[in-house]
């Protein structure tokens, strides 16, 4: 993907403080010494591209709701089928398929610890196979976001 | 140490109210790319653009909310690389090794977990980010040596596919 001076300066310098103020993007514009209107357009064009999959609030593990690391052991040829069976939760926000004897790996998010253990109960019994749950216990990283290296 | 479950539960039920749950709710899908994009908010959950922007103000304050801004997408940004790398490291010196990791300027998340014996001894998890596998695993090797002779065991787990990935979603009580 190639992008623009401005478009690399956007993704790297503004995953964090986003302005709260009445006009945030004038205020981005400002400091990038462009207009409003482009900084918008930007934004737009990044966000149609796929390159950022929104600008808004990252929230904090655990801070509303509860939520865990899950993984299951699924053979191959049944993969696809469990995967969409545990994508179809609204509780799951990531499923990814993994390189390892426990290929199956997806973050459960509800509003408290009881939905959630109902619904790794749910997944268990609907697909046949044992869930991993790998509850967060610390957390050791500052997040300001992912420093983009673009040479 | 704080625990994962019910007592950050009960923290949270008083942090937020109902207000911040719908401001939480209207903007997940992202902030209207639009001037004001607070005035847009403020109109839809019935509070004005001031009250939008003290919130979340607060949430970020209070680390509901850990950041505002421009969330990329490393796939599509050409980081094909995402390996879950996974330590065994003595509990007794993992807040130590853990803030040394989380530190590394290459990691995006460090977290402990809790080991599932005997089939998973791993209890440190950290996540890189490269653009080729090779370069993934000199990273590996950094975390390696930081860790040394603590590091009892590891993995590193490569995604093969993203099956569904979408921002946290709260989704209201009463649905």
């Amino acid at each position: 993907m190639n992008l623009t001076l401005i478009e690399k300066r956007l993704l790297n310098e503004f995953q964090h403080n986003f302005p709260l103020t009445a006009r945030p993007y004038a205020e981005i514009a400002s400091r990038l010494d462009v207009s409003e209107e482009f900084i918008i357009e930007t934004l737009d064009k990044l966000h149609k591209q796929k390159a950022i999959s929104r600008v808004g609030a990252v929230f904090t593990p655990n801070r509303i709701g509860v939520s865990t690391l899950a993984a299951m052991s699924v053979p191959e040829d049944e993969l696809e089928k469990v995967a969409d069976m545990v994508s179809g939760y609204v509780e799951v926000n990531h499923n990814y398929e993994r390189e390892h004897d426990f290929n199956l790996w997806f973050v459960l998010t509800a509003t408290d610890d009881q939905h959630l253990q109902t619904v790794l109960q749910d997944i268990e019994a609907g697909t046949g196979y044992k869930v991993m749950s790998l509850p967060l216990l610390e957390d050791y990283h500052i997040d300001l976001g992912f420093n983009l290296q673009w040479t | 140490m704080s625990t994962a479950t019910g007592s950050q539960e009960a923290v949270s039920e008083s942090i937020i109210d109902d207000v911040d749950r719908r401001l939480i709710v209207a903007t997940q899908k992202g902030m209207p790319l639009d001037p004001r994009p607070y005035n847009i908010i403020a109109d839809e959950i019935g509070i004005t653009a001031l009250e939008v922007r003290q919130r979340l103000e607060r949430m970020q304050d209070a680390g509901v909310i850990r950041r505002i801004g421009a969330v990329p997408n490393h796939y599509r940004l050409g980081y094909r690389a995402n390996g879950m790398t996974v330590w065994n490291v003595p509990d007794e010196k993992i807040h130590e090794l853990g803030q040394k990791v989380g530190a590394l300027e290459f990691v995006s998340h460090c977290y402990q977990r809790p080991r599932h014996l005997p089939e998973w001894p791993y209890n440190l998890f950290a996540m890189v980010h490269a653009r080729e596998h090779d370069e993934a695993m000199e990273l590996v090797g950094k975390i390696a040596e930081l860790l040394g002779d603590d590091n009892l065991g590891s993995e590193v787990l490569f995604s093969t596919r993203i099956l569904k990935k979408s921002g946290l979603r709260l989704i209201n009580k009463d649905q």
